[in-house]
């Protein structure tokens, strides 16, 4: 089908993809391989083959398996096969494209290495025309005890929060533009991911460190957002479009946007130059990654200044005025555009910080931000469309939920669970938790 | 650069399974939100109920696939029920975020391991088309006009989704002039000033979503046929998006205009594909410029322009009237 959608990766979970915590009770695991899904461009990476490939390290307990012999059967023949050189690495030179079966000898394993799950020596691998597919292999001694709900809380407790403060930097530029001009922003996920991106390009294409790149991007983001503000939504404000019609264009700058971004940055997904792999450090009964801690630190500084500023600030004062009622804040002297302006700016930075920090965790790629869109819209709706402390509160409530709600239901429903809560909270209490009675639709 | 295989492939998308596809969820998006102002973002929640409602229903519950297909369409009517009670009393923009969160929401328990019998997890499900290919009539070969031809399969398949079309056309035009249709217009102009002539307002909004959510189910059926297959995540909220294109293209609150726009829009997309491809294999285009593994996603940098183009210059679309659509949330 050509033009239906087809994504390239499921839809949000964040949880889900952050990297597996290693303390001591979980420790020792096993390990092994992963390698480069590359999409079509294998050329790339290897110089060896322009054809069709399976590859993948073995790796025991982060020890390179040597010398394991590995083959790719199609329809039950072999068609390939290949044994793991002293890095564990291997490659499966294949006939075509299709659907293979990558099989581990298991006799060719050193004596003290097997298999972690009984059948994981047979990995179904599909490749694309010109691409390579990866075959993982999972070795070693399973030593992951069952831990109980109790003693998974903590930890989830701590990703929930700062799951939850990364939504909050989405969330509270989504509410303030919803509040300011009633523009249902479906283009907001993807600032997010114009910030990830932009701050991959200072990090990794132009060799900044992380920390620099991500300031000088947040800078450039909101730019982006003023760029957007006056070249579009402003011009359409004049016009007396409607909210509705607006809020169909902002599905179209989404999409454009989007594959722009695919366009340039390409379907896979990578990670920033520094601070990609940390060990964790326990903390209690938690262990929490380096980069996470100083997440969570800079999204309380940076929420707690936000909200001195609205509250103390006289923009501070003029925004939450206008978001109350703009007519009267503008009869009142106050210049409705330019607050529009300054709230897109700090909506946009804000954006691009939750996109860098999101990128951390997950990695960059074109379709970060549209992930976590409707958690966004799950946050404002919760803490009461137009509010920005309601978003905020909205936003820590949906980010410990999607954790909290896998001590009871599977990970990958997480998310479900979380868009239900929308839909039952609009029912409820459409103004949400923090919301005033008066914007009750 | 061959005029003449551009021409051909773009004549041959005017009437293809995926405009048949979109023009079956547009109608029923026309019938949401073109004739009752219902903003519904989860067109493809519908789409997806008649899908897995066929592929399940003969798969896993072994149902015939008459059977199945009212499976289908009973799953749809229950969704209809169960998004509108609730919902219908919100606002607009509400509505959209409701029915948008919604389908993905079916979409992420259908692709979940927790419903791998019953809905195929991320792979889905395949294997249930024979019992509506077993209607065939057509002898193997090939049937159509020139550039308009298809084996017989297709045929069969295109000629009954097309009937379809037509029908749900009709059966749209006659609503739309009964008094019946008079109400729903009446609610997308002035929602209060129909409740003060005493209509029950959320009734009618439960009926026309049961009705567009009906065309939905026909759209999943003939995705999950043309495929042969049922993927969760073909039924993504872009899919919405798309039919909601297409259905402001052709222009909304007119009855042919989501078909119209549903044609002109994919026969668009495939042009615009094929000229490119055409274009860089002449040489036209340098690599630096646009990688040849790029077009597929030019075509939807192109979508969203033409929406936000369409939205701000010309919402009525090609036939609607603006006037009938001056809608406003607050």
């Amino acid at each position: 089908m050509g033009i239906l959608p087809r994504p390239a990766h499921p839809s949000a979970a964040p949880a889900a993809t952050r990297r597996p915590r290693t303390t001591a009770r979980t420790a020792a695991l096993v390990v092994t391989a992963l390698v480069l899904v590359l999409f079509g461009g294998a050329s790339a990476a290897s110089a060896v083959s322009s054809g069709e490939s399976i590859r993948g390290t073995l790796a025991n307990a982060g020890e390179p398996v040597e010398g394991a012999t590995i083959s790719a059967e199609q329809d039950g023949e072999e068609v390939a096969s290949a044994e793991t050189d002293e890095s564990g690495r291997f490659e499966l030179e294949l006939p075509g494209p299709g659907d293979y079966t990558a099989v581990l000898d298991t006799a060719t394993l050193p004596d003290d290495v097997d298999l972690r799950r009984k059948g994981g020596d047979r990995v179904e691998v599909t490749v694309r025309p010109g691409g390579s597919g990866a075959a993982l292999f999972l070795l070693g001694e399973n030593t992951r005890t069952a831990a109980t709900r109790l003693d998974r809380a903590p930890q989830l407790l701590v990703g929930g929060l700062q799951f939850g403060l990364v939504l909050a930097m989405g969330s509270i530029g989504l509410s303030l533009i919803f509040g300011t001009t009633g523009l249902t922003n479906f283009a907001h996920g993807e600032l997010i991911t114009g910030g990830a991106i932009l701050a991959y390009v200072f990090n990794v294409s132009l060799g900044l460190n992380l920390i620099p790149a991500a300031i000088i991007a947040v800078v450039v983001g909101g730019a982006a957002g003023a760029a957007l503000d006056r070249g579009l939504w402003r011009p359409l404000r004049r016009r007396g479009t409607g909210l509705i019609a607006m809020l169909v264009v902002s599905i179209g700058l989404a999409f454009v946007l989007r594959y722009l971004y695919l366009i340039y940055f390409g379907g896979s997904a990578r990670s920033y130059a520094q601070y990609a792999t940390q060990r964790p450090i326990d903390v209690g009964p938690v262990g929490i990654l380096p980069r996470d801690m100083v997440i969570m630190v800079i999204s309380v500084l940076v929420l707690v200044l936000v909200g001195l500023g609205l509250q103390r600030t006289r923009f501070g004062k003029a925004t939450r005025a206008v978001a109350d009622n703009p007519s009267l804040a503008a009869s009142s002297g106050i210049d409705v555009d330019r607050v529009v302006s300054i709230v897109w700016v700090f909506g946009a930075a804000l954006a691009t910080l939750g996109g860098v920090f999101l990128a951390l965790s997950q990695q960059v790629g074109y379709q970060l931000g549209q992930n976590i869109l409707l958690l966004l819209f799950a946050a404002v709706v919760l803490g009461g469309l137009g509010t920005a402390y309601g978003a905020l509160v909205g936003a820590l409530v949906i980010g410990l939920f999607t954790q909290l709600s896998t001590l009871f239901i599977a990970a990958e429903l997480q998310v479900v669970g979380a868009l239900i809560v929308l839909i039952v909270v609009l029912i409820v209490r459409p103004q949400g938790i923090l919301g005033t009675q008066e914007r009750v639709g | 650069m061959d005029f003449a295989v551009i021409l051909e492939n773009t004549v041959r998308a005017l009437f293809n399974a995926e405009a048949l596809i979109l023009a079956l969820a547009a109608i029923g998006l026309n019938v949401h939100f073109g004739y009752t102002g219902l903003l519904n973002f989860g067109q493809v929640g519908f789409a997806a109920m008649g899908a897995y409602g066929i592929a399940s229903g003969v798969t896993y519950l072994g149902l015939p696939f008459g059977v199945s297909l009212l499976l289908g369409i009973g799953l749809a009517i229950l969704l209809a029920l169960l998004l509108g009670i609730p919902t219908l009393r919100l606002r607009a923009d509400y509505l959209a975020i409701v029915t948008i969160a919604s389908s993905e929401v079916i979409r992420l328990t259908a692709r979940s391991a927790t419903l791998r019998e019953q809905t195929g997890g991320s792979s889905g499900l395949t294997g249930f088309t024979q019992g509506f290919y077993s209607l065939n009539p057509f002898e193997r070969g090939s049937y159509g006009i020139g550039w308009l031809s298809y084996d017989a399969n297709r045929f069969f398949l295109l000629l009954v989704g097309w009937t379809l079309v037509v029908l749900s056309c009709l059966l749209v035009f006659m609503l739309m002039r009964s008094p019946w249709g008079r109400v729903l217009r009446g609610i997308r102009e002035d929602e209060d000033a129909v409740r003060s002539l005493g209509k029950n307002v959320v009734g009618y909004k439960m009926q026309s979503l049961v009705l567009g959510g009906i065309f939905g189910a026909f759209a999943g059926f003939a995705f999950a046929l043309a495929n042969s297959s049922v993927q969760p995540d073909n039924y993504g909220t872009q899919f919405t998006f798309l039919a909601f294109t297409c259905m402001i293209l052709g222009g909304a609150g007119r009855v042919l205009g989501p078909v119209v726009g549903a044609i002109l829009f994919q026969s668009s997309l495939v042009f615009v594909e094929n000229f490119l491809v055409q274009a860089k294999r002449g040489g036209y285009i340098p690599d630096a410029v646009l990688d040849s593994s790029d077009i597929g996603a030019v075509r939807f940098v192109l979508v969203g322009v033409a929406l936000m183009a369409l939205m701000i210059f010309r919402p009525q679309g090609l036939f609607g009237d603006k006037k009938e659509l001056a809608l406003d949330a607050r």
